[in-house]
C-alpha cells in the first residue's frame, strides 16, 4: 500500500511512539481539549484574563516544543536549509504555543472554579 | 503510477496529517477488502523486509490459504539504520530485532535457510531436510555481500586498530565501524570511500558514509587533516545523471575527492594499500581508514535455482522477474520482492514498499481468477544524507525521472532538515508499520 492514508499515518506514529504512549498522549490531547469545552460550556464565556495568561504563556510553549525536536534528534538550528524547514519549525512552535495555551487556559478555569458573576 | 495517482497520494497524505494532527478519530476509517477464500499454498522464501511484509498482506487478504514463510535468520534487521550506526548517531541494537516478531500468526515459519529451490517441482528443500511443496512462490531473499572477493581482506579486520569499516556487514560491525571512523576524524589521514562494480543494495550509503565522515571531522575541527576520497566504480558517482550532478557539486565544495571507474580488488592491511581497477590498469593507495563495501550477489541457492537471467547479471545471479509486474518471466507462479529482483533500479527498502502492492495485486488477483492490474514503474528513494542534520530526498524510477512525493513542498535535490527528520524520527516507523503489512 504505497498510497497514504489516514490508517497509514496512525500506523507509522503508532511505530514511532509506541502503541501506548501514542495512544496515551492522543488521550491526553482529547482529555485538555474536552476540558477546554467543558469549561467554554460551563463558564458561557471566554475570560479575557485566562486567555491573556493563556496567551503570555504560548512563547514558553511554543519554545519548549521546538526545543524537544532538537533534544531528540541529532540536528540543530543550523541544520535549517530551505523554506520548508523554516515552515516546519513555525509548525512546531505553533502546535506547542497554541497546546500550551489551552492547557493553561483549562488549568486556570479549573483551579479558580465557575466565575461567581458569569 | 501516473502522476495524477502521485498528486492524489500526497494530497491525500497532508489530509491524514491534517486529521491526524487534529484528533484521534479513527473509527471508521478505511474498511478492509472481503479476503479471499483460497486453499493455496504460499511459500515465501525470506523474512526479511519484503518477506515479513508481504506475509502480513497475504494472510490479510487471503483466507485459508496454507503460508509458510522459509528464513534461518533469527534476527531481523533494520538495514536503513546502518548510517546512523556507523556514524556514531545509534548504537547497534537500534537495528536488531527478531523476526518472528514481525510475521503474523497462523502462518508456518521455518527457521531453516533453504538449501535447494526447484522451481520445476514447485519444491523447496530446507537445510534441515524438510521439503515443502508450493503453488505459489514469493522469492524475498535479499543479497549476499561477496566479502572472499575483496582480496586481502575478512571482517575480523573491522575496527579501530586497523582503520577498517565495513557498515554493510552486521549491526555489530556497523557500530565497530563507527570506532574506526571516530578514530580516523580525530587523528587525520587519507579516507577511502567507494562503491563495487555490481549491483548493490542502497547505492546511497557510500556516498552517505562519506558525507558524514567528512561532516564529522569538520565538527571536530580536524578536517584539515583528513583527506576524503570517494572511488565510484563508473564514470559517475550516481546512476541517475541530475543526482550525480548534486553530488559532485557537493562533493566540490566540501573539498572532497573523488576518482571515476576505481574498483577495489584487494586491500594489504600490513602496508596499508588498497588496490583499485581502473580502466588505466591497477592502482594502488595508501589509506588511514578504509571503508569496504564489497560485491553483491543472490544467495547461492538462488544461483543454483534456474530463476537467475541467463544473460544478464550472470556473475551476480539476479531472479528474471518482469520488470513492471515482477512476476518471473518463465515461471508464472514465481514472483520477486526486494533486492533479489533483476530489475534495472532500486535495492532498497522504499522499493520493497513499492514491490508489496505489485506482488500482492497479482498474486491474489490470480487466485481470485482475474488478472491483476498494478505496474512497479521502478520508484525507489534514498534520504541521501550530506551530514548530521540534512539530508537529500531523492526519488527516482526506472526511466531516471526524479519522482518526488512532494512536489514543491521538499526540493528533491536540496539539503533540507525535514529530509533529516524523515530518515532519523520518521524511516524507522514508517518500515515497521510496512513490516506489519500497515503501510
Amino acid at each position: 500500500m504505497e498510497e497514504f492514508s489516514f490508517m497509514t499515518i496512525l500506523a507509522v506514529f503508532e511505530e514511532m511512539f509506541g502503541r501506548w504512549l501514542f495512544w496515551t498522549m492522543v488521550a491526553v490531547a482529547v482529555i485538555i481539549t474536552v476540558a477546554w469545552l467543558y469549561v467554554l460550556i460551563r463558564d458561557r464565556s471566554m475570560s479575557m484574563r485566562k486567555f491573556l495568561l493563556a496567551q503570555l504563556s504560548m512563547p514558553i510553549g511554543g519554545i519548549a516544543a521546538v526545543w524537544f525536536v532538537m533534544v531528540m534528534t541529532n540536528s540543530g538550528f543550523s541544520d535549517i536549509g530551505g523554506p520548508i524547514d523554516w515552515l516546519v519549525l513555525l509548525g512546531v512552535f505553533a502546535a506547542g504555543a497554541v497546546g500550551f495555551a489551552i492547557l493553561v487556559y483549562v488549568v486556570q478555569s479549573l483551579l479558580r472554579g465557575k466565575p461567581s458573576d458569569a | 503510477m501516473t502522476d495524477f495517482d502521485r498528486i492524489t497520494a500526497s494530497r491525500r497524505g497532508f489530509m491524514g496529517f491534517a486529521a491526524a494532527g487534529g484528533a484521534a478519530l479513527a473509527l471508521g476509517a478505511g474498511a478492509p477488502a472481503t479476503a479471499q477464500r483460497t486453499n493455496a499454498r504460499i511459500v515465501i522464501l525470506g523474512a526479511g523486509a519484503g518477506g515479513a511484509a508481504i506475509a502480513n498482506r497475504l494472510s490479510e487478504r487471503l483466507d485459508g490459504a496454507q503460508i509458510t514463510v522459509i528464513d534461518g535468520r533469527a534476527e531481523h534487521w533494520y538495514q536503513p539504520g546502518f548510517t546512523l550506526i556507523a556514524s556514531g548517531l545509534r548504537n547497534a541494537n537500534y537495528a536488531v530485532s527478531s523476526t518472528e516478531q514481525w510475521l503474523p500468526r497462523g502462518i508456518n515459519f521455518v527457521n531453516e535457510y533453504a538449501a535447494e529451490l526447484d522451481p520445476e517441482a514447485n519444491r523447496v528443500t530446507t537445510t534441515g531436510g524438510q521439503r515443502i511443496e508450493y503453488d505459489y512462490l514469493i522469492v524475498s531473499t535479499g543479497l549476499t555481500l561477496d566479502w572472499d572477493a575483496v582480496e586481502g581482506f575478512d571482517l575480523s579486520m573491522v575496527g579501530p586498530e586497523n582503520g577498517i569499516s565495513a557498515h554493510y556487514a552486521s549491526p555489530e560491525l556497523a557500530e565497530t565501524s563507527w570506532h574506526a571512523l571516530d578514530k580516523f576524524t580525530d587523528e587525520g589521514g587519507v579516507g577511502m570511500f567507494g562503491r563495487p562494480a555490481t549491483e548493490m543494495k542502497c547505492a546511497g550509503a557510500p556516498v552517505k558514509i562519506c558525507f558524514l565522515g567528512e561532516d564529522i571531522a569538520t565538527t571536530k575541527g580536524n578536517r584539515g587533516k583528513c583527506e576524503f576520497i570517494y572511488n565510484a566504480q563508473a564514470p559517475n558517482l550516481f546512476g541517475v545523471p541530475v543526482i550525480h550532478h548534486r553530488v559532485r557539486q557537493i562533493m566540490d565544495e566540501r573539498d572532497i575527492t573523488y576518482r571515476y571507474s576505481h574498483v577495489l580488488k584487494g586491500i594489504d592491511l600490513g602496508a596499508k594499500t588498497a588496490t583499485y581497477t581502473t580502466p588505466e590498469g591497477e592502482v594502488t593507495d595508501r589509506w588511514d581508514f578504509i571503508n569496504i563495501v564489497p560485491p553483491q550477489r543472490a544467495p547461492q541457492v538462488i544461483r543454483d535455482s534456474g530463476l537467475a537471467w541467463a544473460d544478464r547479471w550472470t556473475d551476480q545471479g539476479w531472479i528474471e522477474v518482469d520488470m513492471q509486474t515482477l512476476r518471473h518471466a518463465r515461471y508464472p507462479n514465481v514472483f520477486g520482492i526486494g533486492d533479489i529482483n533483476g530489475v534495472p533500479k532500486g535495492k532498497t527498502a522504499a522499493s520493497v514498499k513499492f514491490h508489496i502492492p505489485v506482488v500482492e495485486d497479482h498474486l491474489v488477483a490470480e487466485i481470485a481468477g482475474r488478472e491483476g492490474t498494478r505496474m512497479y514503474d521502478g520508484y525507489t528513494s534514498c534520504p541521501l544524507i550530506t551530514r548530521v542534520g540534512r539530508a537529500m530526498l531523492v526519488e527516482f524510477d526506472y526511466e531516471d525521472n526524479l519522482t518526488p512525493s512532494f512536489p514543491g513542498v521538499i526540493a528533491p535535490l536540496e539539503e533540507l532538515w525535514i529530509s533529516w527528520l524523515m530518515k532519523e524520527v520518521a524511516l524507522k516507523a514508517t518500515y515497521n508499520a510496512m513490516l506489519r503489512g500497515r503501510a
